[in-house]
Parts: structure tokens; sequence; C-alpha cells
């Protein structure tokens, strides 16, 4: 018969071990709970088919490599930031507030990222971003929980786009481009490293977001009499950019040379031969003859019956860069700083991103960059081949970071044009 | 204003104009303003893409489009749309409703990545007209968009079921009084609407591309269209679709910082002097 005093002994007894569990060190009970990682993606609106792959990129690492670390099981909870900030917030919220995830991994569009970022600033929750392109989140307005693990900017990688323009004589280029940040900072780097080396950026236009009709511009671009056009479009206006480019006969005549997204597999997978022979700039190359990078699309290709994008890339990539240093902390994500400390030391080996992949002191990725173009595959399908490689490219290029840091970011109206 | 911006005004405005006659016969009629066009547009797309992929026929891709989307249209009409008569807000949600859930049954079967409508040899490339080299797909476009409008017309002018809507479009009381089975009427001018969708799915599936949320993108513009020509005027419609395609390719070579601004201001000022728009009438 359970009487009064028991009873208080018993309550007494579930509230000391439940107090334990919330006082005692995190080491003492990391080893049963599991690791719980936030993933957030875009899985509705125009960039779903985007988040998808990034999703079915970071699950396949663990599907390959086991869903343990250090005796802890990985649990992971996918959310949809249906490419909107404030859902994208709000979710955030969810997860780390109800679903108590160690860490958030995600996004694709911009100012989610920094919606994301500027939440995660105040509560110090790491963020791991390898798409979130946005320049400054790893320069001027950085974060010290927000790592770029995996990813790039805009920057980064049009600067050796221009360099290699310039080695292959091309002196007058046009650039077209979404009127975005994203646009501004891969305009930028191109503009800014090409007029340095001797460029001429003749003319730049820059068009909203979901232009449907791009003759306009097309138009225009024709009677420039320039060397080659840079172009810089993302998803469905990266299509109907490349389709309208050989339809209005410019295929062929000026040589087109453009951003990653355009040539990314997310775009030219469903196209005919309107993308080939563009020439874009990426960390990553699904045609290139490493084993690392065989071996992954060739896993790739099998679990999903396509060619890896950019999305799926990184964030297999980030997946394996986040094993290697919750290993290395012996699963104890509880201890943020150390979990921090452990993934700025990685150096990421055997991942498609290449050779070797280390973080600079500003959270972000040096690594090879690859010059691509973009061919046809035996089996007839495209793909992007290397033509050259530039090794290790981190953000600030040839740059001192510091001095860098100081002209202003990127803008329609600051380009870094030297005339 | 050089001949080709001329064209690539052209063709955007016909086929806008195939989209926004369908939805300016909808809305003049049955008085629906129907936020799912756009979502039967791109499933029209998607259902021509199916198509011209599984049998290469590509006028027959063009059939199925538009057969397939009228019938989505008498489903909607009659499973749906009929409990909600007479009550506009009802309306507006309902096919909001629709719109999202077509919407995202489109990404779960053919998935996000951004598809075009297959289109056959002879339209591909480019072809010469008036000294310039222009491709030859658009200038389809262009015969389509003029054949629609002189085939609805026609119906609208010269038959009986066009007298029909034009006295529903007026007073549809008075026409069922007049012993006319307004909702056959109501019935056909909704399939009718829809197939145009259907129409311009398969079009500008090739034209624009078909992805996600391209039904919103289209449903826009052919709401600017409709708003500034004037609610069920068929000529108001092929006025505002030329406006909307004109300002659209100009505002992008002239101002190209205030490309959407260029057309939906002019839209704004329009609607403060004429609330009803170029042609509409009060009801």
């Amino acid at each position: 018969m359970i009487n009064r005093r028991k009873l208080l002994k018993s309550t007494a007894s579930i509230s000391a071990v439940a107090a334990s569990t919330v006082s005692f060190p995190a080491i003492l009970r990391a080893q049963a709970a599991p690791i719980k990682i936030g993933l957030m993606a875009p899985l509705t609106g125009v960039l779903a088919a985007g988040g998808k792959e990034l999703v079915e990129g970071f699950e396949l690492w663990w599907e390959r490599n086991g869903r343990e670390i250090a005796g802890r099981k990985i649990e992971i909870t996918v959310e949809d930031d249906a490419s909107n900030p404030d859902t994208a917030l709000q979710k955030a919220r969810r997860l780390v507030e109800q679903t108590n995830v160690h860490f958030l991994v995600g996004n694709i569009v911009a100012n989610t990222g920094l919606a994301v970022a500027n939440y995660v600033k105040g509560n110090g929750v790491p963020y791991f971003i390898p798409v979130i392109a946005a320049d400054d989140l790893t320069q001027r307005n950085r974060i010290p929980n927000v790592l770029r693990i995996a990813g790039y900017t805009g920057s980064q990688m049009t600067r050796p786009l221009a360099d290699w323009s310039l080695k292959n004589g091309y002196k007058k280029v046009a650039t077209v481009s979404q009127d975005y940040a994203y646009g501004h900072e891969m305009c930028g780097g191109f503009a800014q490293t090409f007029t340095e080396g001797g460029g001429q950026i003749v003319q730049q236009f820059w068009h909203p977001l979901n232009t449907a009709d791009f003759s306009p511009y097309l138009g225009q671009l024709q009677g420039l009499g320039v060397d080659a056009i840079f172009g810089m479009e993302t998803g469905a206006d990266a299509s109907r950019f490349l389709q309208q480019y050989a339809n209005f006969g410019l295929k062929g005549k000026i040589p087109l040379i453009s951003a990653m997204n355009v040539a990314d597999q997310s775009v030219i997978r469903t196209l005919g031969d309107e993308p080939m022979d563009v020439v874009s700039c990426a960390m990553f190359c699904e045609g290139a003859q490493d084993e690392a990078t065989k071996t992954f699309v060739g896993e790739y290709e099998k679990r999903y019956q396509k060619l890896p994008s950019v999305f799926g890339t990184t964030h297999f990539s980030g997946a394996m860069w986040l094993t290697q240093a919750i290993t290395k902390i012996g699963g104890k994500v509880e201890d943020r700083e150390a979990l921090l400390k452990a993934v700025r030391e990685v150096e990421l080996k055997g991942s498609p991103l290449g050779p070797i992949v280390k973080l600079d002191p500003y959270g972000h990725p040096v690594y090879n960059v690859f010059i691509r173009k973009v061919a046809k595959r035996e089996d007839g399908k495209k793909w992007n081949v290397p033509i050259a490689t530039y090794p290790d490219v981190g953000q600030f290029w040839k740059y001192d970071p510091e001095t860098y840091m100081k002209q202003p970011s990127y803008s329609r109206t600051f380009q870094g044009i030297k005339s | 204003m050089s001949v080709f911006q001329l064209l690539n005004g052209m063709t955007f405005a016909a086929l806008l104009f195939i989209v926004a006659s369908g939805f300016t016969l909808i809305f003049g009629l049955l008085r629906i303003v129907n936020l799912a066009h756009g979502a039967l547009y791109l499933l029209g797309g998607y259902i021509g893409l199916a198509v011209a992929q599984a049998t290469g026929i590509y006028l027959l891709s063009g059939l199925a489009a538009m057969g397939g989307i009228a019938l989505a249209g008498l489903v909607l009409d009659q499973t749906l749309l009929r409990w909600v008569k007479g009550y506009e807000l009802r309306q507006v949600l309902l096919t909001l409703g629709v719109a999202l859930v077509i919407n995202d049954l489109t990404l779960v079967i053919w998935g996000g990545d951004t598809f075009s409508v297959p289109v056959p040899p002879e339209l591909q490339g480019a072809a010469s007209i008036l000294g310039v080299t222009y491709p030859k797909f658009r200038l389809f476009v262009l015969a389509v968009g003029v054949a629609t409008f002189l085939a609805l017309w026609l119906m609208l002018n010269k038959t009986r079921l066009g007298a029909l809507i034009r006295a529903g479009v007026d007073d549809a009381e008075m026409v069922e009084a007049s012993g006319i089975n307004i909702q056959r009427v109501f019935l056909l001018t909704f399939m009718l609407g829809a197939a145009l969708a259907g129409l311009g799915g398969w079009l500008g599936g090739a034209f624009l591309t078909l992805y996600p949320s391209a039904d919103s993108e289209i449903l826009v513009f052919s709401m600017a269209v409709v708003i500034i020509g004037g609610r069920g005027s068929l000529v108001g419609a092929a006025v505002g679709s030329v406006l909307i395609g004109m300002l659209n390719t100009f505002g992008q070579v002239w101002f190209p910082e205030l490309a959407y601004f260029v057309i939906f201001g002019p839209m704004a000022v329009l609607l403060a002097f004429r609330p009803l728009g170029l042609f509409g009438r009060a009801a």
C-alpha cells in the first residue's frame, strides 16, 4: 500500500532522476541519446527540385556510412523552408526549440540562409551552410557559429573564370544576370578580376528573377561586338536563358561563359543540346575522372537515377565533413565550442570536392576549382568535364583579406570594375 | 523601335492573349475569378509534355493538352464550383486552393526540374522575316495567337453560342428567363476557357518552360491583361496582351532596372482612371 510518505519519496526520486539528466555534464548522458541534426531545404516552391537533391545528397552519405557516430545514433529531421525567409526562421526555431537539434544544416536561397544565420547569431546554435553563398556571411558580417563547410561564395567562383577568360583571349565581355545579391556577387567577382587583368566589361544587364522572356536582352547582346557573354542565372531562368540563347542564334556565334548554376545538372539534364560547350567554374565537376568523384557520381546515379547537382554534392560532402568532426570529439556535440573547433580543423580528403578541402580563418573553404565545359558522356547524357584547374582557391582570391574587406560589398552599383 | 524587339513584344503578347482570353471569358460570363487558371495552364503544359514524349507527335500533344484541360475544367466546375455559385469570395478561395493542389500534384508527378515541351524540327531554328533572323517557334506562337483571336471573335459574334455568351455577360438572368439553359452555356464557356489555358500551357511549355510556380507567374500576367482590357472583353484581352507584351519587352530594353514596375505601374494608373479597364462595362 502506498502511503503518503512513500509517495513523497518516490516522487522525490523521480524528480532527482529528472534533475540529474539536466544537470549532469553532457559527457555522462552522451552514450544513449541520439545526435539530432536539423536539415532545412526548400521542398516546395521554385527551388523544390534543388531542395530535394540537397536532402538526397545528405542522406546518401549516411546511407552509405551508417547512421551512428561514437555510439550515438544520427537522427535527421528535415524541414521545408519553402524558399521563404519567414518560413525558414520559423522552421529553424522549431528545430532548435522543440526538436532540440544540436545543430542546423542546409537551406539554398540566400535570404533564407541569412534569416537563419541571424537567428543563430543570438543563441549560438552551430549552423552549417554548404549552399548559402552570400559573400559577407564569411567576410564582413561573419558569425563565429556559422561555417560554410563544403560551400562556396559567388565571387569566389567567378574570379578563376575571369582569369581563364583573359588567358583564353577574351578582351570584351558583357554580363547578363539576375538582379539580386547572388547575381551581383557572381558578376562582381568576374568583373573585378577581369578588368584588373586588362579586360573590358562592355555592358551589364540586370533583370528581375523569373524573367519570362530574355529576347529583349539577347537582341541587345547580339549587337555589342563582345568576345564572350557571361551569364548568371539560376533555376528556370537558367533553362530559359540557355534555350533562348540557342533559339536566337547566339549559340555558336558568341561563346557563353557562366556562373556554375547555369551549367548545373539541375538545369542541363532536362535540356537538349542548348547547354553544350558552356564554360563555367565550380569546385565540383561531375565529369572529373578522379576516384572520389567517380565513386560519388556512380553511387548517386545508381541511387537516384540522375547525375548529381551542386546541391546534392555539397551536402554529401558536408555530411562527410560533419562526420569527421563529430568523430574527432567522440560524439559530444553538446559542447558547441568543441564541435565548431573540430569542424574548423577538418581537412577533408577523398570528397567529390577534390583532394583536400579546409576552412580559412573566416570559416570558408579553400579547394581546387575547375573550369569546366558541358560535354556529352558516351551514353549521351550531358555533364561538365574539366578543362582547367586552379589550385587552392579561397574566397579572397589573390587579395589580402583585410584589405579586400575594406572595399564595399558587391552590388549593382559596385562591381569592382577597374577602368 | 527595332523590328526585332517589336516581334519579341508581339510573340509574347500572343502567348499572353491565349491564356488571358480564357481567363476573361470565365471571369466575364461566370463572374468567377478563376485563380486556378494558371494551374490549369501549367497542367496543360505538363500533359502536352507527357504526350509529346510518349508519342512524338507534336500536334497530338497540343490536342491532348487542350482536351485534357477542358476535361479538368468540366470536373472542376461540376464537382467543386457548382457548390459555391454566387459566392464570390468562396469561389476565389476555392480556386486558389485548387491551384495549390494542382501545383503540388505536378511537383509530385514531374518533380521540380525545368522541362520544355519538345518542338518538331520544322519549328526549330530561325527564319528570316522583315530583314531579321527570328526563331520560328515564336512566329508559330504569334500565328496561333492571331488564329485564336479570329476564331474566338467569329465564335462570339457570328454563332448562336457566342450570342448566348455575350447576352450572358450582360444579364444572365434575362437569358435564363427567355428559356435558355444558361447553366449549359456556363459549363461550355468554362470548358472553353480551360481549354485555352491548356493551349497556352502547351505553347508556353516550349516558350517559357515548365516548372513549379510557372502557374502563378502567368496568372499575374493574365490578370494584368484582363484588368487593363476590361472584364469579359475579347478585344480588351487582345489590346491588354499587346500592351503588356510591349511594356514587358521595351521596359526591359529601356529601363531594365524597373522591368516589373514598367508593367504594373501603368496598370495601377489605368485602374485609377478607368476602374473597369479599357473595354470593360459596368455589370
